[in-house]
């Protein structure tokens, strides 16, 4: 037994067997960052911080005559997300029900993904984490006021990509307000969204927990998300009545290469920034 | 085929021209081993000092030579390649490694817990 302590809790293998794949099925919708940025890992629940190879000299040595140099690290975050599910519902699964109540689960799941896209788009200066908006604020574009403009915006992303000398495949992420704008917006009844896929030759990612839009190299080695324990569900507790199970991971994110990406940002976060 | 790298089992002319290469790297590595294994017995057997010295010598030199040609065979072996990246240099238990090479300790029902997601690109959707 590993320390999610699962075979503590009162559920059937079958009903685990539910509960792990709803969990997973809602996850790999709802990841929107997994999909365009490097994974390294699992590294393991002990695993604690990546090095960063910078170290810095200490002021004061431990002995005269002697310099003292202190590695940097960068340390995993662990995020966890605790939720409750009724045992008339687990006891269903085992009786044969097709349509378990599993809703929690996925309001769980759902949680878990936006925290670790949010952290990886937005950043998470509590966890020492940059996120890839604020790293690549620099090369960063305004989104225009109509989706008729978007193509011209992501080509312009694209060609400030390739003059930074960041060859592609190139994707972008879309943050939900982009996303809608672009599949419900038509040019001469040709769908702005198709423009867009023309424009690059990587996917177009539908990423809940971006603000705005991101147009990024997917060539590998400019943004790195290390796992330590990948998204996993352990046992917390549980009454007559009901289980509480909870979503655990620990992760960092880096961005390697901040001109590997071209935010693209609304124009009142731009003038904000 | 000359005899020095004789030891076929089936007709020359029905196997691929890599797996008679990788035959010959075998059959290299099989000599290379059993003269460390002659080379270690004769140099406790002998009780010329240095004699002794120079079949230590010679015997060390077979253990490099042995390493070069696994190497070769690695880099043409893609199964090996996968078992020695998974075992050699380790500090564990061998057999704890195979169990975790095989997908983790003997779970519960409950399994391990990971919902093994990992990476998604290249994942369509």
């Amino acid at each position: 037994m590993n320390d999610l302590l699962r075979e503590h809790a009162p559920i059937s293998a079958q009903a685990w067997e539910q509960i792990d794949a709803e969990a997973k099925r809602t996850l790999e919708v709802l990841l929107a960052a997994r999909r365009l940025v490097d994974f390294k890992g699992p590294l393991g629940w002990q695993a604690a911080a990546i090095p960063t190879g910078r170290s810095e000299v200490l002021a004061a040595p431990p002995q005269e005559g002697v310099t003292a140099r202190i590695r940097h690290v960068q340390p995993l975050v662990e995020i966890r997300i605790p939720f409750e599910l009724s045992r008339a519902e687990l006891e269903a699964i085992g009786r044969g029900a097709a349509d378990p109540d599993l809703t929690p689960v996925r309001n769980a799941a759902r949680l878990a993904a936006i925290a670790e896209d949010r952290a990886i788009f937005q950043g998470y200066a509590a966890a020492r984490i940059e996120g890839i908006f604020a790293a690549s604020r620099s090369y960063g574009l305004t989104i225009p006021d109509q989706y008729e403009r978007y193509p011209d915006v992501v080509a312009e992303a694209t060609h400030r990509l390739r003059s930074e000398g960041v060859g592609g495949p190139y994707g972008i992420a879309l943050g939900p307000r982009c996303y809608t704008g672009l599949t419900r917006s038509t040019d001469r009844g040709y769908p702005i969204i198709d423009h867009v896929r023309q424009l690059i030759d990587g996917p177009i990612v539908w990423a809940p927990a971006a603000d705005g839009a991101i147009v990024m190299s997917l060539r590998g080695g400019d943004f790195e998300l290390t796992v330590g324990q990948d998204f996993s569900i352990g046992y917390l507790d549980h009454t007559s009545t009901s289980v509480l199970l909870y979503i655990q991971e620990s992760f960092t994110f880096r961005v390697l290469a901040p001109e590997a990406a071209v935010p693209l940002v609304y124009a009142t976060a731009a003038q904000a920034t | 085929m000359s005899d020095n790298s004789a030891g076929l089992h089936e007709n020359p002319e029905h196997l691929q021209p890599e797996t008679i290469d990788r035959h010959r790297a075998i059959v290299s590595i099989m000599e290379e081993l059993e003269a460390i294994d002659w080379y270690d017995q004769r140099v406790d057997a002998t009780n010329d000092p240095e004699l002794k010295a120079i079949l230590a010598h010679n015997r060390d030199e077979e253990k490099e030579h042995a390493a070069m040609t696994l190497e070769w065979l690695r880099r043409h072996d893609a199964k090996l390649d996968e078992h020695l990246r998974t075992y050699l240099f380790t500090d564990k238990d061998v057999l704890e490694i195979e169990e975790q090479a095989e997908g983790g300790p003997k779970q519960g029902p409950a399994g391990d817990g990971s919902l093994g997601i990992g990476s998604l690109k290249n994942v369509k959707g």
